[in-house]
């Protein structure tokens, strides 16, 4: 099988995930006619280089397929906070009822994809998502499955569908997306074989537009805005991930001090058998000092749990909004070098073809779009970030009073005066 | 204990100062050494205002000289336990090097706790030694000396895990041996686990100290946001540096525990000074036993126990009556003082008996106290530092919630 060989992903800078080797980024179109076709060349080569325009690093893993271990344990969960409900909308979409599906050939899971406006009900596997998929929006981590054992474990398949359910309503928020024909297809056909295959032809046709042009074309350069928005997405995502870098390390010295309470709360208990008097309070450290480790534990599963997800998905984000940055300079260059073709031969014809003038209209599209889509996304990583931090304080705050309560709890016991035997 | 709260009405003493000194010792050499300056004020006068009646300088070792001087002449009593020597059970932040200057602040309060426990203890309080100690700088070691105490101690004491075979040992004082064993055991493990406890919660804490650059770092790329972040960042190095009083607190805790570390080697001092009197006593009582049978086997011809003089008598011939008698008196005369011996020794271990329960039952009850106080210090700093984490954390979100 001709996977789409990870050097000819092109890389989005030195943190980008992506830059993660993906075997089996090319597979998923196969899964995607159902493996009843052989994909041929053409779509191959479509997909290796249009992989970085069209869909994210984590193309369809066919279900069955083992891979290496490549993500720590704590990637291995993901959970996805709902997005907070503060506009009306007119489609409301949810992504539940995981099932496993055991054929000959394949396990996979299937989730139900319910939209509010109709009763359309349809299954869609998790492949097929890659089709409708917008440029700015991350699939949830695919590569997370690499490191998991059991890729059917509820919770693995719970955390994905949150996940799912978290993509989908991002696309009926997304004022063009959301009209997206395939996108209605995707959530109200019953069987999208017969899309896929009309899917796979736009893929290929885009896909052989942006070899053409990159080809031979170097952009001369990005306009400033453009490259400011470059530039802030490239901080951005340097400085989310310092940020889970420390949230790992964080969560490690937290894990090694968990390890310590607990030899340390029962060498009171072990005190407290010695003692008649002191047997007591003792006892009471020692439970106190249990509790404690006990809302440590918590503190730190829901960093791993609620943390360190949403700032991966927030690096993957960041990265398909610089891959839209990166088409929307190869539309450039397209007209540019049309334009310049032009001027070549401009004594022979004074007038701008019309090729080159619906070139420009392309571009100014496709900048004004880019411009709207990133104020978007400004807003909502503004509205995400408040939304994690505040929830960080909150598990910190959580964390305390726990400790706050069980230490207080036993002071009177401490200070109770015993009774002379 | 009348006494005792006379005692202590009448004098206040601190160690209200630590100086680093260097000087030459006994063999010419030059050392580095720190003094503690000791101040005494009585209070007697009716007002309650205190006059300082003596300061003087003394250094770790005289302080050690008069704890050994306790040692031997109080047999019975728990003496009180010096702080350590050298910094032991430290999590890594902490200076193991005894000229530290935390680490002598601890010892300046160590020592002073050392004076105050002494001059409470109703028996040690009235001591003439100490009482020089406290009020006379020179010459004080060589009156020390004077005492002949290092004769008086016995050499038996300090060999280390020497066991005698006493036959019938007093249960109270075997299983408060077991108890002070298996007391240092528990607090040095104690101890041990809570140095790494300390060590761990540094880590969590400096490391969100991290947060603090790069919300700040992050902040000057965002605009909405960048307040915020910025201030957040603030609030995390803010919660970063509070690890350092906290933990310097807890290091009190540590050396209260310790206290009661050094405590049980006292407690077991007291112990093994019984376990050696009851040996004695019982070596006597045997000696004593053996002479009588000599003595009887003298007058009555017979031998019952094989033995190299019967061995003798019966190689080289019968000894003359006058011989016989000669020995006989001798023997009783040996076995009328090895009586009187017992006796006083009898007395002598009833007394100790007596003395040393009442100081244990005291010490009991001073230790219930002091770690019940202890473990509430304890509680009560580990709700100020949840306390803390809260307002922290608190500020932080309110930071967040304006992004």
């Amino acid at each position: 099988m001709a996977g789409g060989p990870p050097k000819a992903l092109p890389s989005t800078g030195p943190h980008s995930l992506r830059d993660m080797p993906h075997p089996l980024a090319g597979s998923s179109s196969e899964e995607a006619v159902g493996g009843d076709s052989t994909p041929s060349p053409d779509l191959l080569m479509a997909r290796s280089f249009g992989d970085k325009d069209l869909i994210l690093p984590n193309g369809g893993t066919p279900a069955g397929t083992s891979s290496p271990a490549s993500s720590s344990s704590l990637l291995n969960r993901l959970q996805l906070d709902d997005d907070i409900d503060g506009e009306t909308r007119d489609l409301f979409v949810t992504v539940d009822d995981p099932k496993k599906h055991v054929c000959t050939m394949e396990t996979y899971i299937t989730y139900r994809v319910t939209t509010k406006v109709g009763p359309f009900i349809c299954y869609g596997d998790q492949a097929s998502l890659e089709l409708t998929e917008p440029p700015h929006l991350p699939l949830p981590e695919k590569f997370v499955v690499k490191g998991v054992v059991d890729r059917f474990s509820e919770e693995f398949v719970e955390t994905r569908r949150k996940a799912l359910d978290k993509f989908l309503k991002r696309i009926t928020d997304h004022p063009v997306l959301s009209f997206n024909e395939h996108f209605n297809v995707f959530l109200t056909a019953k069987d999208l074989n017969a899309y896929k295959k009309q899917g796979i032809a736009l893929l290929t046709r885009v896909g052989e537009s942006v070899k053409h042009v990159t080809g031979g074309y170097k952009l001369r350069s990005r306009p400033l805005e453009f490259a400011a928005i470059g530039e802030y997405l490239d901080t951005f995502a340097l400085k989310l991930g310092t940020i889970d870098r420390i949230a790992q390390r964080i969560i490690k010295e937290e894990i090694e001090y968990l390890v310590e309470l607990r030899e340390y709360g029962p060498v009171y208990s072990t005190w407290s058998a010695l003692e008649g008097e002191l047997a007591e309070p003792l006892e009471g450290v020692s439970a106190c000092i249990g509790n404690c480790s006990t809302a440590l534990e918590e503190l730190t599963d829901d960093m791993t749990e609620d943390f360190l997800p949403v700032l991966r998905e927030y690096i993957l984000y960041s990265d398909s909004m610089k891959s839209v940055l990166k088409k929307r300079d190869q539309v450039q260059a397209e007209y540019e070098a049309k334009l310049e073709a032009v001027a070549l031969r401009k004594e022979d014809r004074p007038k701008v073809p019309a090729d080159v003038e619906k070139c420009q209209d392309r571009m100014e599209c496709f900048n004004a779009d880019l411009k709207a889509d990133m104020e978007r996304w400004q807003n909502n990583k503004r509205q995400d970030f408040r939304q994690l931090l505040m929830g960080l304080a909150d598990k910190n705050i959580q964390y305390y009073e726990k400790c706050l309560m069980a230490w207080e709890s036993i002071i009177p016991l401490l200070q109770e005066k015993q009774e002379p035997k | 204990m009348t006494e005792n709260t006379f005692w202590l009405k009448k004098i206040e003493i601190s160690v209200s100062e630590a100086e680093k000194r260097t000087g030459r010792n006994a063999v010419n050499m030059q050392e580095t050494y720190t003094a503690y300056l000791i101040e005494t004020r009585s209070v007697e006068h009716t007002d309650g205002q205190s006059v300082l009646t003596d300061s003087l300088w003394r250094r770790y070792s005289e302080f050690e000289l008069l704890r050994n001087y306790l040692l031997v002449y109080y047999p019975h009593v728990v003496v009180p336990p010096l702080p350590e020597k050298r910094a032991e059970f430290v999590w890594h932040k902490l200076s193991a090097d005894n000229m530290d200057p935390d680490f002598v602040e601890r010892r300046r309060i160590g020592l002073e706790n050392f004076l105050l426990r002494v001059a409470s203890h109703p028996i040690l309080c009235r001591d003439k030694i100490f009482y020089l100690f406290l009020t006379q700088e020179g010459n004080w070691k060589e009156t020390v000396n004077e005492t002949g105490f290092q004769l008086k101690a016995d050499s038996r004491l300090k060999a280390l895990n020497a066991t005698f075979r006493v036959k019938n040992p007093d249960k109270r004082f075997t299983e408060l041996k077991h108890y002070s064993d298996e007391l240092q055991s528990v607090i040095s493990h104690l101890l041990r686990v809570r140095a790494r406890v300390a060590d761990r919660l540094y880590g969590v804490y400096k490391v969100h100290g991290n947060y603090g650059r790069v919300f700040s770092e992050w902040s000057a790329i965002e605009k909405e946001m960048g307040d915020g972040l910025q201030s957040a960042g603030h609030h995390m190095d803010v919660y970063a540096s509070s690890i350092d009083d906290i933990l310097e607190d807890e290091e009190h805790y540590a050396d209260q525990l310790k206290e009661y570390l050094f405590y049980a080697e006292a407690l077991r001092a007291v112990c093994r000074k019984h376990e050696l009197m009851q040996y004695d006593l019982e070596t006597a009582a045997q000696d004593l036993a053996s002479k009588k049978q000599q003595c009887e086997e003298l007058a009555t011809g017979t031998v019952r126990t094989f033995s190299l003089k019967g061995m003798t008598t019966k190689l080289f011939g019968q000894e003359t009556a006058e011989q016989r008698e000669a020995r006989i008196k001798v023997l009783e005369e040996q076995i009328n003082e090895g009586e009187q011996q017992l006796k006083s020794k009898n007395l002598e271990g009833r007394e100790f008996v007596k003395n040393a329960w009442a100081d244990i039952e005291r010490f009991k009850e001073q230790k219930n106290q002091d770690l019940k106080e202890a473990l509430i210090s304890y509680a009560i700093m580990q709700i100020s530092m949840c306390k803390k984490g809260i307002q922290v954390w608190t500020n932080a979100k309110e930071c967040f919630s304006k992004m």
